[in-house]
């Protein structure tokens, strides 16, 4: 599906009717997973490797990642409607939180990343280390995302650790946020099992700790 | 404080015509803001909450008392020998004005609590804080007066704003902030203007306390943010209105964002200096800069908490080849603050290697 590229072009303008038009184009010969896994998910991936260079702006990332949502609402529903979601008791494998900082914008475009993979995230916005670490333990988390802004979240970050490591072993973190941008030994420095410099590294770190949706 | 231009007053700094006396931190800085060559590239290290370890306090008790803060200033100054006082408390002191709250930490920067504007019509019904209302800011004027009798015009005092364009991801949240930047044009407009007044206020008021310049923290417009079109459309224009009625020199700090394609929009924005990231390459900067705009940087904050010796030594040597020549250069950290976590020795470290590598005429202007 080659509208990918012009998928991203009406994201990075912001523009919302275009976006709609190329995806109801590939809707009239894809169904709608492969519609999100060959136009939106490329994308997305691209306009976070394009974010991790310098070539675009993280207003033009929230911005578009809202665009994507809606679109993935109207095309999630359509696959609901096929394949019913898996029973509610199935434990959550994945699940994404902010530590200690009221800035969610991270945490919001992983997550839409996410959602057009496929995968199914928890989302518990902002926690710190004791709530964070007794939702981990009681919801049976496999992997667990963290986002940071400021230095002193970061570092907090081990302490979380050694605190999940206690009471769920084999539960894995994997870390973002401007901090790790900054040392890129930082994340090995508290601990995490991988860091994620952009929201579009996500999935290919989910594919290296073979967690598929 | 007047930057000197070309032509200024101040004595030239060319290999042939050096002072013989050191110079003071007043005297170098203008010079180098000037675009002169001084005795030694200036060094502005940022160390904030390192006034609480001078002081043996926590941070949030430190910052309680202005007494305390200017003495953990003139400490550190003294103890790190960099060429300035810096007035900062913490970026969420600002929105206590405006009806907000802190969350102090005992190992790092406090924070801004939650946000204070929760429904965008809220912005319909704010008011600008009156700055002599505000017992926090009234703390920080107060330290700021305190430095200036100690400093008697040697040393510069380096006052600090959020810009009008950034203090809104403290006042709505980021994600709030930009959705109604894109989308609604209206309440944002609304409060650009209550910012910008409330911004110059602020500003003005810590001129008159004794600040010889203004930090102008504007992250939102750095390019790892805003778009081009929506700068040149927002933040440029709020950059604009706002340096224009500021009473001293400012300098347009990104706070770690990046800026290089973005400097000839700055040109004209008013700002004498910019601070730069860590993320940017301080050559290309300079050259963008095109003598007209300062740099302020680029030291890594974060990772300099792991600093060797010999790295120390490298980062500083590389940054004042990069930037240093002809003056225009001031040598500090990317981001405005050191982190609590960077040792002592590394910050007494990169003083000493400015004393090695910084006099003019630079080292490798031997070499060549």
């Amino acid at each position: 599906m080659s509208s990918s590229d012009a998928l991203l072009q009406a994201l990075l303008t912001l523009n919302r009717v275009q976006a709609q038009e190329l995806l109801a184009a590939a809707r009239a010969e894809h169904s709608p997973l492969e519609v999100i896994e060959h136009l939106i998910r490329p994308a997305l991936e691209e306009l976070g490797h394009l974010w991790e260079g310098g070539d675009c702006a993280l207003s033009q990332i929230y911005m578009s990642g809202r665009i994507c949502e809606e679109l993935l609402e109207d095309l999630l529903g359509e696959v609901l409607e096929d394949d019913p979601p898996a029973p509610e008791n199935a434990p959550p494998r994945l699940a994404i939180a902010v530590l200690e900082d009221y800035h969610l914008l991270g945490k919001q475009i992983v997550r839409t990343v996410l959602r057009a993979a496929g995968y199914q995230v928890r989302d518990y916005g902002r926690q710190d280390v004791e709530t964070l670490v007794e939702l981990v333990r009681s919801d049976g988390i496999e992997v667990l995302l963290i986002s940071t802004l400021m230095l002193p979240a970061a570092l907090r970050v081990r302490v979380l650790i050694e605190r999940l490591r206690a009471v769920t072993p084999n539960v894995r973190i994997v870390v973002g946020g401007a901090p790790y941008r900054f040392d890129d030994q930082l994340w090995r420095e508290v601990g995490a099992d991988a860091v994620g410099l952009s929201a579009g590294d996500i999935l290919a770190i989910l594919e290296r700790l073979e967690v598929k949706p | 404080m007047t930057i000197p231009n070309q032509e200024g007053s101040l004595p030239s700094a060319s290999a042939s015509d050096r002072p013989v006396a050191p110079m003071t931190s007043m005297q170098r800085v203008l010079a180098a803001l000037g675009q002169r060559e001084p005795d030694r590239v200036p060094l502005f290290l940022f160390p904030v909450m390192q006034g609480a370890r001078e002081l043996g306090l926590s941070i949030e008790d430190y910052f309680a008392r202005p007494e305390q803060v200017a003495e953990g200033q003139w400490r550190l100054r003294a103890k790190l020998g960099h060429d300035c006082l810096y007035n900062f408390h913490y970026a969420a002191i600002e929105i206590e004005a405006w009806g907000g709250s802190t969350l102090f930490r005992a190992d790092g920067p406090p924070n801004a609590g939650a946000p204070i504007v929760r429904d965008p019509e809220d912005i319909r019904r704010l008011s600008v804080p009156r700055i002599e209302d505000s017992p926090s800011l009234q703390r920080v004027l107060t330290a700021t007066r305190l430095m200036a009798e100690q400093a008697r015009g040697e040393v510069p005092i380096i006052g600090v704003v959020m810009s009008p364009f950034s203090l809104p991801v403290m006042q709505l949240g980021f994600e709030r902030y930009l959705i109604l930047m894109h989308e609604r044009p209206d309440l944002f407009e609304r409060l650009m203007q209550l910012n910008e007044r409330f911004c110059v206020d602020w500003a003005n008021a810590q001129v008159e306390a004794g600040a010889n310049a203004i930090c102008y923290f504007d992250p939102v417009s750095s390019t790892t943010i805003t778009t081009r079109e929506l700068f040149l459309a927002t933040g440029r224009e709020v950059a604009r209105r706002t340096l224009a009625q500021i009473k001293a020199p400012a300098a347009m700090h990104f706070a770690s964002g990046r800026i290089l394609p973005r400097v000839p929009d700055l040109l004209d924005t008013g700002a004498a200096v910019i601070g730069v990231s860590s993320h940017e390459d301080l050559g290309a900067l300079k050259r963008a800069a095109q003598g007209r705009l300062s740099l302020l940087g680029n030291l890594n904050g974060i990772a300099m908490r792991h600093w060797t010796p010999e790295q120390v030594e490298s980062a500083v040597r590389d940054a004042i080849r990069a930037a240093g020549r002809g003056g225009g250069f001031i040598l500090a950290d990317n981001h405005g603050e050191i982190p609590w976590q960077v040792p002592d020795a590394v910050l007494m470290a990169i003083s000493q290697a400015v004393a090695r590598w910084g006099r003019y005429p630079l080292a490798d202007d031997h070499i060549l």
